[in-house]
């Protein structure tokens, strides 16, 4: 077993407690899709495409009072270090449900009866906190897309490794750390859309990890900000 | 000129805090009022609003847009008017009230990829648009070159009061008219003047949340300083 964190509590990967992994984002990369943002998040590298909202196919899927929203969470086969085979697994099935769960109480899908929203997320490599990620490239591409949206979400992993509470889970940590607990939520709306939690904290340690974790998403929101700011104004602030 | 604050927004921004009206690409929360779209806000006369930059078109009655028929059923033709939503146009709009299925040949008058410009004569949530064709200048567009630009900057486009239109229009001599679908289709017997009006449109397109736009499409057309100016100060 690789030691997690050292006595002065720095991390395996050299970073603090509370220090996010590097984050960039490009908004609006594929020329097809309505909108698109491409993430490198540590070393996670995730694309996603959004294409909405259209007409439904099937047919019998359609709403007549509200749009809908479909997503599709895939791993790439190279992705990770052996071979996944491309077939939906039943873990990309639970992430694309809880993704779009995520999405959907930002979107204002009440304007765009009778259609859908397509959001396609594609994991090119994978490094722990995948689906965060994901919410993030997703959130944003929602965004390039023009669709309504009442907040943008933004999401970020906390966890406990080494008996510690600490910010933004990589894949070791994940593997042998204690808990990891994905937040995602709308920052400025201040709700959260997505919480899951694997592994067991007590009441005090819950409360300190989803404090972190909101710390976390706040800080990917400015960087989300940020990226969507660049593609639409040059980052020229008025 | 009345007040208007302007600032670059993206969703979720808080635009205002106030007794304000909400219009469009906004919600209301309280009293905060948020944007829903990446764009500029504008607050004028107690109202907020969020010109987008980005997102598809969403008929309004009314609008002219500029259609391409999908398809045709027995009673009327399907256009493809670059929305989440089919536009139908009946054959009687065409043929007129005596319009009959076995006698009349749909696709004689317009046929599948025919372009045409029409209006919406009628859309809400439970129906697709229904366009009409009855109206001046409305009807099967014979000849022009398509421009397809993001619908959210067709008002852009236009300009104030038509003022980027009539620029684009007195500097090339070309006929273009507009969709609110963010279709364009441009006409001009000098070809030079063609190619010049395309490329005005695409550079508003491109530059389209940039200032002093007017001024910069006047240079690249060499229409010279103080010609057709106006006040107008964007």
């Amino acid at each position: 077993m690789t030691q997690l964190m050292t006595e002065d509590g720095i991390r395996c990967d050299g970073r603090r407690v509370d220090e996010l992994r590097n984050i960039s984002i490009k908004v609006g990369v594929l020329k097809n899709a309505d909108g698109s943002a491409y993430i490198e998040f540590g070393k996670n590298k995730i694309l996603a495409g959004i294409f909405g909202p259209r007409d439904v196919h099937p047919k019998h899927m359609a709403n007549q009072d509200t749009g809908i929203l479909r997503c599709r969470y895939h791993m790439s086969p190279f992705s990770v270090t052996e071979r996944k085979n491309p077939a939906p697994s039943r873990r990309e099935i639970e992430i694309s449900k809880v993704i779009k769960e995520a999405l959907q109480p930002a979107l204002i899908l009440k304007d765009f009866p009778r259609t859908v929203i397509d959001v396609f997320v594609e994991v090119l490599q994978a490094d722990g906190g995948s689906r965060c990620a994901a919410l993030d490239a997703a959130a944003v591409a929602l965004a390039d897309a023009g669709i309504p949206m009442r907040d943008l979400v933004s999401a970020c992993a906390a966890g406990k490794v080494a008996d510690r509470i600490v910010l933004d889970v990589n894949n070791e940590e994940d593997q042998e750390g204690q808990a990891d607990m994905p937040v995602a939520m709308m920052p400025n709306v201040g709700k959260i859309t997505l919480m899951q939690l694997d592994g067991i904290l007590t009441p005090e340690e819950y409360k300190t990890c989803l404090q972190t974790a909101i710390g976390g998403c706040k800080r990917v929101y400015e960087i989300q900000r940020k990226a969507l700011m660049e593609k639409y104004f040059q980052n020229g602030e008025q | 000129m009345m007040d208007v604050k302007r600032r670059y927004v993206i969703p979720g921004d808080i635009i205002v805090t106030g007794p304000l009206r909400a219009e469009q690409n906004v919600y209301q929360d309280g009293d905060r009022i948020i944007a829903t779209s990446v764009g500029i806000s504008e607050i004028y006369e107690n109202a907020v609003r969020v010109i987008p930059l980005t997102g598809t078109y969403i008929p309004k009655t009314n609008d002219l847009v500029i259609g391409k028929v999908v398809g045709t059923s027995p009673l009327s033709w399907e256009f493809d008017i670059n929305s989440p939503f089919i536009g139908f146009l009946p054959a009687q709009d065409v043929f007129g009230r005596d319009y009959s299925p076995t006698k009349d040949e749909l696709r004689q008058r317009l046929n599948i990829g025919d372009l045409v410009a029409a209006r919406v004569a009628n859309f809400d949530r439970s129906r697709d648009p229904l366009l009409t064709v009855q109206d001046r200048d409305l009807g099967k567009i014979e000849s022009g070159e398509l421009v397809e630009i993001s619908p959210s900057k067709v008002p852009r486009l236009i300009g104030k009061r038509g003022s980027m239109i009539q620029t684009i229009e007195m500097a090339t001599k070309a006929m273009i008219t507009i969709g609110q679908n963010g279709w364009i289709v441009i006409s001009c017997e000098d070809p030079e003047g063609l190619l010049k009006a395309i490329e005005a449109v695409k550079m508003v397109d491109a530059l389209a949340h940039t200032p002093n736009l007017t001024e910069r499409v006047k240079s690249m057309l060499g229409v010279p300083e103080g010609e057709y100016n106006d006040t107008i100060n964007d």
